[in-house]
């Protein structure tokens, strides 16, 4: 296919991509399937599959180990895809924001514009065989491992058409096909789960990594140092990655941590700090840390430096611990979306109108996906039992006074 | 009541003796009733009438109790997530400015760790008063409180204590909590012998509850209602008052049933009770603020009294703090019992998100329990 012809000439690192039988469902096989990709087929411009040199300025600092290259290569496919998907994200992520001010979402809503290219660099260099487990503010995570909009915005309605049927809510989606362990709404989890799943990975001898990623200000939790202990000494394959938004809520890390830094933080694992908003440093810092697993070497930690430009929650402006020029900076230089854009403008591969129209193509594709979430109904009331246990374990459970219990068979 | 007559009942219980708990006329006047947001005076302890009472919520209420503990003892410290700016419900307000950040300061992120520093910290005799965000965080934290905090001085024959150790933490629903900010684990800390669980059910009694807490020397566990924060005003008495631990309160007689409950679920529990009475149920309405130690004498009068027993809370039914009222008051009182006890509480699923109206033991399921229970 000259999609994944164009993903190998890219110059990622070869890895193998023969999952135990049957096709590897990469990133970009996965968006030709879905309905709005074709679209792009019709709507953008010519797709160039030629090689394109990008250079990463901001430096990868590595602990005991050696840093990637500070250059990589992408496409033109490559680029439109990043900028479609991060343009997705964020219209998402905005709707969100609006559905939530509406009353229509309701409970904690953890908003992740600012932070696109983490999620969609990372995707760019595993597939969807590699296990991955987070923390709350998950929805642009679980979209990058082959969600829909729809799945997204239900389940934050609370409606049946929701990935968890309305029963998770923000913080808990999860895709067991793509082997996304969601999405945990208690901090410093993500670590020892997903150490576990790279002790099944090591044991069962696949060749995939598991990624947990947590935030600067849970990395303080104990529970994070001790799976990092387990995984150091087992060697087992997993890449823990902090994603770095400076603010713990509004704690900022100086106020948190006594140490400047997560990617040094441990001394028996190595560590990378990359440029969280540059999906090309992401994707060049993961592709290196998935090999280092797969050669054997152990866990490694990539801390990504990157920016939310909502606060915590939406019960949070996010501008009293920080100031406003603050994040009206970093989205006028950092932004991971504009970085795209000017690469696209500037290889002549569309012009600023065109890249516009496709935007607006996402906006329109997000807003379809809220109406369709708004007509599915919500869940059914024997849902509130359903699934406490297995299936057929035939425990008793009681309602609200001891006259009410069901046998829990569904 | 003053406080030599209840150290003097309590005597008498002791040596078996068991004396009726006289209810003095202005208890019987205290109703607490949130539901108007605009409640009558009401008045802790000991209340004289003299003592000027200001408009105050529950959160404003925990924040003036804290100023107090901190001004009338200087080796006394409030730490937890946040907290410095005054914490995400506002209970911390002005102290870190009025006391210093030495006094008032911020932890990271590590419930486990703020515990055991809180327990290290009040084995040299300091008063540590540690939040914990969110109940539903505690877990963390459970190993430390079991197994530190509650042994401490079994362990070392009485030479230490943790006593001075007070940890605050906001539970139960919110109306959008969902599974991890809505949780009610006060079931969890009942069994541990060596701590005090307390929940306080408004804002006087959040005030002079939370100040008795901090001031007892044992570890104690404070569960504020963080649903009733904004919504539940009262009129506050100023100044330094402490209401007794391990005392029930009942805050309505009654003839026909027994109810009770604790914290935020007494609002639910009084508007039952307002509307059975419409149908001729007389109420007798409990709050039993501690836990653990919890008033076993009051409610056991009381049910002989009435002879029915309905208690209600929202954590989960099964193994909730409600079994144990259950059990001891039929062992206590089988022979005055009419009715079996009836318990009206949550289900038995994790705190639900979009199901939470059907998860909480409501008003209508509490009316629906109480007529059953007075026509068995």
């Amino acid at each position: 296919m000259p999609v994944a012809g164009a993903m190998l000439r890219c110059g990622l690192p070869l890895l193998s991509r023969v999952g135990g039988g049957g096709r590897v469902l990469s990133w970009p096989d996965a968006l030709l399937a879905r309905s709005w990709s074709g679209q792009a087929e019709q709507h953008s411009p010519a797709q160039d599959d030629k090689p394109i040199p990008v250079d990463i300025p901001v430096p990868f600092l590595a602990h005991n180990c050696d840093p990637p290259p500070q250059h990589t290569e992408t496409s033109g496919e490559e680029l439109f895809r990043f900028f479609r998907v991060m343009n997705v994200m964020r219209r998402m992520e905005i709707a969100s924001d609006l559905l939530y001010k509406q009353g229509h979402i309701r409970g904690f809503c953890h908003l992740y514009d600012g932070q696109e290219a983490v999620a969609v660099g990372m995707e760019a260099a595993l597939t969807w065989e590699d296990p991955l487990i987070t923390a709350y503010r998950e929805h642009c995570n679980y979209l990058g491992r082959g969600a829909t909009v729809t799945q997204v915005v239900a389940e934050l309605l609370g409606r049946q058409a929701g990935c968890s049927r309305g029963k998770g809510g923000s913080m808990h989606m999860y895709h067991l096909d793509h082997h996304y362990y969601g999405g945990n709404g208690i901090v410093g989890t993500p670590p020892p789960l997903g150490t576990g799943l790279a002790y099944a990975l090591q044991y069962l001898k696949k060749p995939n990594v598991a990624v947990a990623m947590y935030g600067d200000g849970s990395a303080n939790q104990g529970q994070v140092a001790e799976a990092m202990n387990m995984a150091a000494l087992w060697k087992l394959p997993i890449v823990y990655v902090v994603e770095n938004n400076h603010f713990g809520m509004g704690t900022s890390e100086a106020r948190a941590s006594a140490h400047h830094g997560f990617y040094d933080r441990v001394g028996y694992i190595p560590g990378i700090k990359v440029d969280g908003m540059s999906v090309f440093a992401v994707k060049v810092a993961v592709a290196h840390a998935k090999e280092w697993c797969l050669a054997g070497r152990g866990p490694i930690l990539l801390e990504m430096d990157t920016y939310r430009y909502h606060g915590h929650s939406m019960s949070d402006p996010g501008s009293t611990y920080r100031t406003r020029d603050e994040i009206q900076g970093v989205r006028r230089e950092r932004d991971p979306i504009d970085l795209v854009h000017k690469l696209i403008t500037k290889e002549g591969l569309a012009t600023a109108e065109e890249l516009k129209a496709l935007a607006k193509e996402c906006r329109a594709e997000v807003d379809a996906a809220v109406k369709e979430s708004e007509a599915s109904p919500e869940p059914e009331e024997a849902e509130l039992f359903t699934h406490v246990y297995r299936a057929d374990t035939g425990v008793e459970m009681f309602g609200a006074d001891r006259h009410a219990s069901r046998l829990q068979r569904n | 009541m003053q406080r030599g007559t209840a150290a003097l009942l309590r005597c008498a219980r002791f040596l078996g003796e068991l004396q009726p708990r006289r209810i003095s006329s202005l208890e019987t006047a205290r109703c607490f009733s949130g539901a108007a947001m605009q409640a009558q005076p009401s008045a802790p302890e000991g209340y004289d009438g003299t003592a000027e009472l200001k408009r105050m919520n529950l959160f404003t209420a925990v924040n003036d109790a804290l100023h107090i503990a901190l001004d009338t003892d200087p080796n006394s410290y409030i730490f937890g997530e946040d907290v410095s700016f005054g914490g995400v419900f506002r209970c911390t307000t002005g102290l870190a400015e009025r006391f210093g950040r030495h006094r008032v300061f911020n932890t990271p992120l590590c419930e486990q760790g703020i515990i055991g520093f809180g327990i290290g910290l009040a084995a040299m005799g300091s008063r540590a008063i540690a939040e914990i965000q969110f109940a539903d965080y505690i877990f963390p934290a459970f190993d430390q409180i079991v197994n530190e905090a509650a042994k401490c001085r079994y362990r070392s024959g009485n030479q230490f204590d943790c006593g001075g150790l007070t940890i605050r933490t906001p539970y139960g629903a919110v109306g959008h909590g969902g599974h991890y900010h809505s949780q009610s684990p006060e079931a969890f800390f009942t069994h541990v012998p060596g701590l005090k669980v307390v929940v306080p059910r408004s804002p006087s009694k959040a005030k002079g509850l939370l100040l008795a807490s901090i001031r007892d020397r044992n570890p104690t566990v404070f569960f504020e209602p963080k649903g009733l924060y904004r919504m539940a005003v009262e009129e506050v008495p100023i100044g330094d008052y402490e209401t007794e631990l391990g005392r029930a309160e009942v805050l309505r007689e009654g003839s026909d049933v027994t109810v009770v409950g604790w914290g935020a679920q007494m609002l639910v529990l009084e508007r039952a009770c307002d509307a059975v009475e419409k149908e001729g149920v007389s109420c007798e309405l409990i709050d039993l603020q501690t836990l653990l130690p919890w008033d076993v004498d009051t409610v056991a009068a009381s049910v002989s009294k009435t002879g029915r027993l309905v208690i209600s809370h929202e954590a989960p039914i099964t193994s909730g703090f409600g079994a144990e009222i259950a059990a001891k008051i039929a062992e206590r009182s089988f022979l005055k019992l009419e009715a079996p006890v009836a318990r009206v509480c949550g289900l038995d699923t994790p705190f639900p998100l979009v199901f939470e109206p059907f998860y909480l033991p409501t008003e209508s399921k509490v009316a629906d329990a109480i007529m059953h229970t007075v026509s068995f």
